[in-house]
């Protein structure tokens, strides 16, 4: 597949912006394809919906935005609400398990996993929930390769938490090994 | 291309060409979306041997820009929507005197507070006309990070060689985005004329025979001079009205309008056989460029142009451009404002729609295919 629509949503603070750029920096600096990262996001640095896209593609990206998401990731029960229904057929909607109880009725893979836990678990901290779930994302969609999006990672963090980030990642990475989809099996 | 390869957003990408195009004054006061200009340039400026200051407010910021330009300096400001409209007494200060500055205005939705964090295309007659008078003004806006990057370049240059302001009109959706780059590793860079005669002798509003741009002497290097925002003779007193007044007023607007032809910079798909064509500037164009590839993949005869300066408006290259169609359709995220121009530039030769979205989303290549969808059926 050589064009990716990505959406990542939740909100404010979560840090869904970072792994957006995360994410497109992995595939833009890393394995030399083309990436457009946009955001949308209200006026509180906190709370408020957030909204972070990637395309990733092999050719030049015009229109930057996402339509038809390949992969959404949901990180509150309004995103999975609002945006569940926009998910390209056999796409993948990855949900965080604690924060979205109520699954859309949709023909894609849902993968329901418990992001914000596994990061307490791991780190005692939430706030690398997005790591794990960029580490989640990636393995079950190999959207780009562990590899780089670990390099992408720790060129993006603030120093002094490379340990915590790469643990969360990997966090990430072992949640996908044991993640089972919730529904029907999708196109792909 | 073996240039250095970055990701980074239209905002960086501002900061980091206004860094290579010399630039060692920045004053500002920081709002969304225009905000990591500012930031970065508070983190970058400084340690290439520059300077970095937070006004008490857009007003201050403006005059800073402006007394950092009178004394030699590079200048430039960032802003949006609710700054840029405080900014427009000293654009028009820095219009009259011929002080080089860059002003870079992020659009947001407005008018007012507006909606802070949403793209919009609604400043592009304020950018040419929201300071009092007849002036001057170049207006560019870039549809990507590597345009940015080239466009604040060009900024500069622009400003530096006509001694005028020079507006980068960015949207929000080309501030905030970020796209893979390749920093070039050639830039030309232009420097403001300076005067070859001795202090004494030195007219600061004086062209050189056979120029309209007068050389311009750094405060501080021993040439003393009045800068003043009534209308000045050569030596920069202030003067009455009458003829004298009339030529200053014409020699700076001329200074634009005779360049007309080299401050054009448009992008042109698919147009020679086309029937409809799709007109847009800015973050829009990236839209009307899938659209436009979009319906000829199936078989429309629909090209695509796009400009990068939007004042002064190239009405002759459009016209040029739009020769052989019968439609010109121009989305932006306003409620019409260059199509009035389109409108102007193409009289009588073809029909001019407007395309208006203004709910603080981008237009989407899906919406401008069902128009022209409508207008060829």
């Amino acid at each position: 597949m050589s064009y990716w629509q990505i959406r990542l949503a939740g909100e404010g603070g979560q840090g869904l912006i970072l792994a957006g750029i995360i994410l497109a920096e992995a595939a833009a600096i890393h394995e030399g394809k083309n990436a457009v990262q946009t955001q949308s996001y209200g006026p509180e640095s906190r709370g408020g919906a957030s909204k972070s896209e990637v395309i990733i593609s092999d050719d030049e990206i015009d229109y930057p935005k996402v339509t038809v998401p390949d992969v959404l990731l949901v990180m509150t029960q309004v995103a999975c609400d609002k945006y569940a229904k926009d998910i390209a057929r056999g796409g993948v909607l990855i949900v965080d398990a604690g924060l979205v109880k109520r699954l859309p009725d949709i023909d894609a893979k849902v993968v329901a996993s418990p992001i914000t836990e596994t990061a307490i678990a791991c780190s005692g901290k939430a706030i690398v929930a997005n790591i794990v779930a960029l580490g989640l994302l990636v393995e079950l969609t190999g959207v780009v390769s562990p590899g780089a999006c670990e390099k992408a990672v720790l060129a993006r963090v603030p120093p002094g938490t490379e340990q915590l980030n790469k643990k969360a990642l990997e966090a990430g990475y072992a949640l996908a090994k044991h993640a089972v989809p919730c529904q029907r099996e999708g196109g792909r | 291309m073996s240039g250095e390869v970055r990701f980074m957003q239209g905002n960086e990408a501002c900061a980091e060409a206004a860094i290579r195009a010399g630039l060692s004054f920045f004053a500002g006061y920081p709002i969304t979306p225009s905000t990591e200009i500012a930031e970065s340039l508070a983190d970058r400026l400084p340690r290439v041997g520059g300077t970095f200051i937070q006004m008490e407010d857009e007003i201050a910021s403006m005059a800073a820009v402006i007394g950092a330009s009178l004394t030699g300096a590079k200048a430039m400001t960032a802003t949006s929507g609710p700054g840029f409209s405080l900014k427009q007494e000293n654009i028009g200060y820095a219009a009259l005197a011929e002080v080089p500055c860059v002003v870079v205005n992020v659009q947001r939705m407005g008018p007012s507070t507006g909606l802070p964090t949403s793209p919009a295309q609604g400043d592009v007659m304020q950018a040419r006309w929201g300071t009092h008078g007849d002036h001057p003004i170049v207006v560019l806006s870039p549809s990507s990070v590597r345009e940015t990057y080239d466009l604040t370049i060009w900024a500069f240059n622009i400003s530096e060689r006509l001694r005028v302001p020079v507006i980068l009109l960015l949207d929000e959706i080309v501030a905030h985005m970020r796209e893979k780059i390749i920093i070039p590793e050639e830039v030309s860079i232009e420097v403001r004329p300076s005067p070859t005669t001795p202090p004494g002798e030195y007219l600061p509003y004086a062209p050189l025979p056979g120029s309209d741009i007068p050389p311009m002497a750094a405060f501080g290097d021993g040439y003393r001079y009045h800068v003043t925002g009534l209308f000045h003779s050569e030596s920069g007193m202030p003067i009455g009205k009458g003829e004298k007044a009339e030529h200053l007023l014409r020699r700076i607007c001329q200074k634009v309008e005779r360049r007309r032809a080299e401050l054009v910079r448009t992008q042109v798909e698919n147009c020679e056989d086309a029937e409809l064509i799709i007109f847009s500037y800015g973050a829009t164009a990236r839209s009307a460029l899938r659209a436009s590839r979009n319906l000829r993949g199936r078989g429309y005869r629909v090209g695509f142009a796009k400009t990068s300066v939007i004042w002064p408006f190239p009405a002759e290259a459009l016209r040029e451009i739009a020769a052989g169609a019968h439609t010109v359709l121009v989305p932006e995220m306003n409620l019409g404002q260059l199509v009035l121009e389109v409108e102007r530039a193409l009289l009588c030769q073809c029909q001019v729609l407007s395309y208006s979205r203004v709910d603080g989303e981008m237009i989407t290549p899906d919406e401008i295919e069902r128009r022209v969808l409508e207008v060829l059926s």
